[in-house]
């Protein structure tokens, strides 16, 4: 690169100081150098600028989605839960306030599943009985409750839906929060298990988990209309199909404020940056307007718990009582901060951290300043 | 770049003679790959003849990103920061990984400060392919003695090739460890309303990078222009890591990126920097616990080099697979090249398995064979970087491509039985598997951890 050199001296006139020891520089540099020089000659001065925060206003707003029902509304649970009605992205206080904070539903199986050690020694008395194992998550500050009826499932127990519709009914005896009916996932047998359930729980305005693309969505949904529920809306990472599936039950005459969207959570390490981009892209959407995708965000956080970094006991990946609830705390955390709403959890230590870090991010911004410049001299 | 730029913005300034030297068929295609920063301008032969050299410098500008990309350190020892020009990483990607660096002090004991130094040194950790490493070791002045931290800071420079970050709100404190380490380009931290002319000035002498700190945006943004009227460009940001209210910390970075990214504020176009460590003030388990959820939380949104107090690995190890996670390209699955691989020394009779080529389930399967200490050959498929599970759903993965598969990589040579060992979630192509190849086909574990025990039960040659 070429450097009129006859202009140096020009350049260096009235410049404060000129520091060249151990001047060893390649032309760029020295042109980096001098042009600092010249910068400096132009007075190096402190001026008070004001900065002006460049602020969204979103046209969109993410629906209100009422969880729960009082004796009020036809139901028997204590208190409902809401989510959603976000108008910005999450914890943007500066630009508006969100009305809702992320809420947690602690997961309850109705037989005994095979939990990761950390998690299974808060719940080891309680696993074979879904009514004590809900009361259990209340006592650890669940907002609600999932009762996931894997023993349906053809190939574990076959239960029936009868059957799992009374576990059902224990656990709504058991505890006063608002409940989710979960199926075991298997296509054939979800629909008529899911029916069931939404029949006996009638007036309850639980979620049920869930219509997807590879089951008879319809008789799912249109279950839940008739008895009051919420549905989950459940695709896996693909934005278009979450669009299709939503436009879907919209048009069996669904409301926004009767749905809640999954769009799967792939946990911390195994592929946490698809849900991470494919969440933030529907909460954008949602907030720009797209009205297909202005539900609140559901994330099966529990996912954390099948990285092996969440469960492993290896010692050179340390402590895992700590590392565990970790990795399911930051799945959560990141997700959250992604746009999701509600976090389907099991470890009450994960929760605690969670709970812990949104109380934080949802504090007034004036809050009694710090002093921050210590953090040098602490010991 | 203030606005999303198009090929043609691009296209016009280049010296559209279509001479492919690039290695591109054209220069429209050059101007693309310009965008997805995939070729540099220096790639342009044309470019860098005198004639163009105004076009290339109006290009620099128009590509340079929102957020400058700052250096610390020398030579091999050089850590990358910034140089961000999306806010969303489904916009294009993120490119600069968040830094981390490890704090000592000049208070600690010869052999606790080597300890902590070394640790960082070595810490190494293989996750999918990729070394993770700590990057940057922090050194805060507790004493606030300059002598006491010129000391420590040649104790701890001669000890490790790691760039340095020097804290102090001291400038003569500053000095004092620049008069010994400043000719690595350690990062200065921090110039505050106060001080921004005596660091500054370091800064310039020493040619380091420096922090502007301060707890409000608009002195933030006045401390920065300050050092820029001084003719620095190699700035970093601290907004103030008030770790009780993390509220206001995302606030602050979110609005800083939003001003350099969409708002081309050049003040504040620089890459930001987040104090985790200033939790220490709190005790024990707790604390380190809070202090991970804090950095997630920064990293999550848009910090771009972090101080750590913690070196607990199971509080590491979330931090760096969260950093890993949120800096893969969200353009492509990372995949490794498919063929077939030796594991150990395998002979004519040792076991054959069957995987795919995503990255990161390549490299979980590797590492168990490994541990495990099984000879064996791998096949691996090209299922586009899918996953077993993804690629059975998505049928990337079928009998007639792994049958291909065997053919290509003339597995029939390689050993004298005629079985392969599959994944578990693969079940479903076994039967097709067997008839279309003539290869028996063994169903294995769900997950890789299981393989050491099938092999030792199952297989027999
Ligand atoms: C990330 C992810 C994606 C990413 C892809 C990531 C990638 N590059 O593969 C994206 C978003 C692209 C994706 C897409 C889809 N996905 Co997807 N995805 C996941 C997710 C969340 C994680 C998968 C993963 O990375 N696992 C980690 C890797 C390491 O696992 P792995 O490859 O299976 O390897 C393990 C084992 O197989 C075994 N193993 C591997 N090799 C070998 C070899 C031998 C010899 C042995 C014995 C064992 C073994 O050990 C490994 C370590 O445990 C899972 C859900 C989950 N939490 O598991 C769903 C999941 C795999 N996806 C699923 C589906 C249905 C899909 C889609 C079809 C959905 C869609 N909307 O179109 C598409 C298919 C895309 C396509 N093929 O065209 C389903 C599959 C269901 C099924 N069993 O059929 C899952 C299980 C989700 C679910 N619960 O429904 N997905
Ligand atoms: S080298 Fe330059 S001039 Fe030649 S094709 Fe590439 S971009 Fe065009």
């Amino acid at each position: 690169m070429k450097f009129d050199l006859t202009k140096l001296d020009e350049l260096l006139k009235g410049a404060e100081e000129l520091e060249l020891e151990n001047v060893d520089m390649s032309v760029g540099e020295l042109e980096l150098a001098l042009s600092a020089m010249v910068s400096a000659a132009k007075r190096a001065e402190y001026r008070d600028l004001s900065f002006e925060a460049l602020l969204m206003d979103f046209p969109g707003r993410v629906a209100e989605v009422e969880l729960g029902a009082t004796k009020a509304n036809g139901g028997t649970r204590k208190n409902v839960v809401r989510v959603g009605g976000e108008k910005t992205l999450p914890f943007y206080n500066f630009e508006a306030q969100n009305p809702y904070r992320p809420v947690i539903a602690y997961d309850v199986f109705d037989m005994k599943v095979h939990l990761a050690g950390p998690v299974r020694k808060h719940f080891e008395e309680v696993l074979e009985d879904p009514a004590e194992w809900a009361k259990l998550c209340v006592k650890y500050g669940a907002d609600l409750v999932t009762v996931h009826l894997i023993s349906t499932d053809p190939t574990l127990k076959d239960t029936s839906a009868r059957e799992a519709a009374k576990t059902v009914e224990d656990v709504l005896q058991a505890v006063k929060v608002p409940i989710i009916i979960g199926g075991s996932g298997n296509p054939e047998k979800d629909p008529e298990v899911l029916e069931k359930a939404a029949e006996v729980a009638e007036g309850e305005r639980c979620v049920i988990s869930s219509a997807s693309l590879n089951l008879d969505y319809k008789r799912v949904a249109r279950a839940c209309m008739k008895h009051g529920h919420v549905v989950l809306s459940w695709t896996q990472l693909d934005i278009n199909d979450q669009r299709t599936l939503n436009k879907h039950l919209l048009g069996l005459g669904m409301k926004k404020e009767d749905l809640i969207m999954d769009p799967t959570t792939a946990a911390l390490g195994y592929g946490l940056e698809y849900s991470f981009s494919i969440m933030e892209r529907i909460r954008l959407a949602a907030l720009k307007g797209d009205g297909d995708l202005q539900m609140p965000v559901s994330s099966g956080t529990t996912n954390a718990w099948g990285a092996r970094e969440a469960w492993m006991d290896a010692r050179e990946w340390g402590d895992r009582e700590k590392r565990g609830p970790l990795w399911e705390a930051v799945t959560a955390l990141t997700l959250c901060l992604a746009g999701s709403d509600l976090f389907m959890m099991m470890s009450p230590t994960a929760v605690g951290l969670f709970k812990d870090t949104v109380e934080s991010l949802s504090r007034p911004r004036e809050v009694e300043p710090l002093d921050i410049g210590n953090w040098i001299s602490m010991r | 770049m203030a606005k999303k730029l198009g090929p043609l913005d691009i296209y016009r300034y280049l010296p559209k003679t279509n001479c492919r030297e690039c290695g591109e068929k054209t220069c429209m295609a050059f101007a693309s790959q310009l965008i997805e920063r995939d070729v540099k301008l220096e790639d342009c032969p044309q470019l860098m003849k005198p004639d163009f050299a105004e076009k290339f410098h109006h290009l620099k500008e128009m590509l340079a990103p929102g957020v400058k990309e700052v250096t610390i350190g020398t030579g091999d020892a050089i850590v990358k920061i910034g140089g961000e020009e999306v806010i969303f990483r489904h916009e294009l990607k993120y490119f600069n990984q968040t830094a981390l660096a490890l704090g000592v002090h000049d208070e600690l004991e010869a052999d606790a400060l080597l300890k902590r130094v070394r640790y960082v040194n070595d810490f190494k950790f293989k996750r999918i392919g990729e070394e993770l490493t700590l990057d940057l070791i922090a050194i805060r002045s507790v004493s606030g003695d300059p002598e006491r931290f010129a000391q420590c800071a040649s104790k701890v420079s001669a000890e490790t090739g790691k760039p340095l970050v020097l804290c102090s709100y001291d400038p003569k404190v500053l000095e004092a460890a620049l008069k010994v380490v400043g000719g690595k380009r350690p990062l200065i931290y921090a110039a505050t309303k106060d001080t921004w002319k005596e660091v500054g000035k370091l800064a310039r002498k020493y040619r380091c990078p420096v922090v502007a700190f301060a707890d409000d945006m608009s002195e933030l943004k006045s401390v920065a222009s300050a050092l820029r009227s001084m003719g620095i460009e190699d700035i970093v940001l601290d907004p103030g890591s008030n770790v009780k209210n993390l509220s206001s910390v995302l606030g602050k970075f979110v609005l800083a990126r939003r001003a350099a990214i969409l708002k081309d504020d050049k003040d504040l176009g620089f890459p930001l920097l987040g104090i985790p460590a200033a939790t220490s003030a709190e005790n024990g388990l707790e604390k380190t616990l809070k202090e991970v959820m804090i950095a997630a939380t920064m990293m999550d949104k848009y910090a771009d080099l972090l101080v750590l107090h913690t070196q607990e690995i199971w509080a590491l190890l979330p931090l760096i697979t969260l950093r890993q996670n949120l800096y893969t390209d969200p353009r492509k699955p990372v995949a490794v090249d498919p063929g077939l691989r030796s594991i150990g020394k395998p002979t004519k009779s040792s076991p054959v398995l069957l995987t795919t080529n995503f990255a990161l389930t390549y490299y979980t399967v590797v590492s168990d064979l490994e541990s495990a200490g099984i000879a064996c050959y791998l096949l691996v498929i090209d299922t586009d970087g899918l996953g077993v599970q993804a690629s059975i759903a998505g049928g990337q993965l079928d009998a007639s491509k792994v049958k291909d598969a065997i053919k290509r990589v003339r597995l029939g040579e390689k050993v004298k039985h005629r079985k392969i060992v599959i994944p578990g979630y693969s079940a479903r192509i076994s039967g097709d598997l067997e008839l279309q190849s003539g290869w028996k086909a063994l169903v294995g574990p769900m997950d890789s951890s299981g393989i050491k025990e099938f092999i030792e039960k199952k297989w027999s040659s």
